[in-house]
């Protein structure tokens, strides 16, 4: 079907590096929404913590739902940033195979 | 039913019928039919993403929500919101780099057994059937009482619409719809929040001490705070579950990523898309605020029991008849972006997966496949639309979540495993669906959704399995049974992993290549 030699790419350090970096990034960040996310109802349910007031008559509980609306957007702004990064790396190791540089 | 109502319906109606006649010329195509020829930039994608997301449940039923049960009616939108971090995190950027048209395509990519594809669309078909079952009887009920038209009728009327923009204009079409709705939807709402921020002069703090005021027989806690509704801590884990891990298995949003060029813009659709959604639900704490503030309960509950009527009831109450018409087209306007993409993605699922795929092995003239997506995007749509008009009195709202339990149990598990796990197999990946599925449905058919010895559900009985919705078992069930399925396989070379390895992280096309 297609002529690209997936092997030969994948065998390279430089692509190594970038898979291994990109998933090292993901993971800890991955878990980390996740578990911000799950304690939220944890927390509501089975604690009254979130019901305690922090400014004026808004209780924790809005604050963490907040919370986690900003958690979203600085999350998604970090992956913007960083996936640039990767970005480049990927282009660099798709022209140094389209050039011949992989034997 | 009144002229100004009229007036703002049929230019809604008119001006995407304008946008169907253009796009049905741009629709020459199977790829245009599917992807709307693949040239979407990332705020065109956001925006369709946030219109074909924000269902009419999230406008009018989240805000009633607010309104009649405070921090409770906001509670799911959490939910709703980070599971857009999983599938930029996780899913969006491989399933552009990997899939054509469609969610199976993307798991196709690495198991090139025709089985794998058809249950991977099997599942997609499920998920798209419930959700669209529950968007068009929610759809009839909601324009029987806004328009005062018969059920029947109503259902009928979304029905002829949403097919005309699918059958002729295809994915353009229904990505302009989506957009226009989104924009709709965000200007009404943004009017009416800033109508309710000036009844409490832009006092955050006046609007919540109000609200603390705010007393019901029927709330089992202060408005203000989780457990009004006096739901089991239980079922509110297993629902946000359900969506935090289910939004990155809906194959009508995954389907969004195949308008657009590649990764880079894939990832910027979901960037907006996360602004606009979230700006929406928090917006929608003034709209159910607002609400409780300025009509009584009793007028709420009175219009509609569930809440349905408090946006536009409050419209009215703000900016008159003008501003309710307003709120009702755009409920309208709503309706019709999330049926159209929900008929384009079973559509393909028939017609691509299964019928293209599956059946013809790939071997079809684009005319062939036109047509074949078109004949499968008119039956999707007669199908739905005779199952809403039978399903007019039982209570199909639970389906939307169990959509999301499906996704999150059949797609999710399956998705991450193709992508991340080298040791992955075929007999895993069918595993994995078929766990997902059966268990998801099974508990469903076992919970107190269907079983109700009240008699208000279809078996009058004591429930066996006592969650509303069953992610919290399914979802590790669907991640074990691919998991076991694997190391009961044979083990299968790595070499197709090596190209989705290759592929996903990179990107790289045959076109980078060519000289």
């Amino acid at each position: 079907m297609s002529n690209i030699d997936y092997k030969k790419i994948s065998d390279q350090p430089e692509f190594e590096a970038l898979l291994r970096k990109r998933n090292k990034f993901i993971l800890p960040i991955s878990i980390f929404f996740i578990i911000a996310t799950l304690i939220f109802p944890v927390l509501t349910g089975y604690t009254n913590l979130l019901n305690y007031e922090a400014f004026g008559n808004i209780s924790w509980a809005w604050i963490y739902a907040i919370m986690l609306f900003i958690m979203v957007w600085t999350l998604v702004t970090i992956y913007m940033k960083r996936a640039k990064e990767f970005d480049k790396e990927a282009d660099e190791i798709i022209r140094k195979y389209r050039e011949g540089e992989y034997k | 039913m009144n002229l100004t109502v009229i007036i703002m319906f049929l230019v809604f109606v008119g001006a995407t019928l304008v946008i169907t006649y253009f796009a049905s010329k741009r629709t020459q195509s199977t790829n245009d039919f599917y992807t709307a020829g693949g040239g979407l930039t990332g705020w065109q994608n956001g925006l369709a993403i946030s219109g074909d997301y924000l269902s009419a449940a999230s406008f009018l039923g989240i805000a009633g929500a607010i309104a009649l049960w405070g921090f409770d009616g906001f509670f799911y939108s959490v939910g709703y919101l980070t599971a857009y971090l999983v599938v930029l995190y996780i899913v969006a950027e491989p399933l552009r780099n990997l899939g054509k048209y469609t969610v199976a395509d993307m798991i196709a990519a690495r198991f090139e057994m025709k089985k794998v594809r058809a249950f991977a669309a099997l599942s997609s078909i499920t998920i798209v059937i419930f959700y669209m079952l529950a968007q068009l009887v929610g759809a009839g009920a909601l324009i029987q009482l806004l328009f005062d038209i018969p059920y029947s009728i109503s259902v009928i009327l979304v029905g002829i619409m949403m097919t005309i923009y699918v059958l002729f204009g295809g994915m353009t079409a229904t990505s302009w719809v989506q957009m226009v709705k989104a924009v709709l939807l965000m200007i009404g709402t943004l009017i009416i929040s800033f109508l309710v921020l000036l009844n409490f002069n832009f006092n955050i703090f006046t609007m919540f001490g109000e609200m603390k005021n705010v007393t019901a027989p029927e709330l089992e806690g202060p408005f203000l705070n989780p457990g009004s509704q006096g739901s089991s801590p239980l079922n509110n884990i297993s629902l946000i579950v359900a969506l935090l891990f289910g939004t990155a298995g809906l194959p009508h949003i995954l389907m969004r990523f195949f308008t657009v060029k590649d990764a880079k813009t894939a990832r910027s659709s979901v960037m907006w898309a996360t602004w606009i959604i979230g700006i929406f639900y928090i917006l929608t704490i003034f709209l159910g605020f607002g609400a409780a503030a300025l009509l009584t309960r009793e007028e709420i509950i009175a219009a509609n029991p569930a809440g349905n009527m408090a946006a536009p009831l409050l419209a009215e109450r703000l900016g008159g008849d003008f501003l309710m018409s307003f709120v009702a087209a755009v409920a309208f306007a709503t309706i019709l972006a999330v049926v159209a993409g929900l008929v384009l993605s079973g559509a393909s699922a028939f017609a691509h997966d299964i019928y293209g795929q599956v059946i013809k092995k790939g071997k079809m003239t684009d005319k062939e496949q036109m047509l074949a997506a078109r004949t499968a995007a008119l039956s999707v749509s007669i199908l739905s639309i005779i199952l809403a008009l039978f399903a007019q009195n039982q209570n199909v709202a639970f389906l939307v979540s169990l959509a999301f339990c499906v996704a999150a149990s059949a797609n999710l598990p399956v998705i991450i495993y193709t992508i991340f796990w080298k040791r992955f197999n075929t007999q895993g990946a069918i595993a994995g669906i078929i766990t997902g599925l059966v268990v998801s449905l099974v508990l469903v058919i076992l919970s107190p959704n269907v079983m109700d010895p009240s008699g208000n559900a279809f078996i009058a009985m004591e429930p066996i399995f006592p969650l509303d919705n069953p992610a919290l078992i399914s979802v590790p069930a669907g991640f074990i049974g691919a998991f076991l399925g694997t190391f009961l396989g044979k083990a299968e070379s790595h070499e197709k992993y090596r190209e989705v390895k290759v592929k996903s992280v990179t990107g790289i096309s045959t076109s980078d290549v060519s000289h």
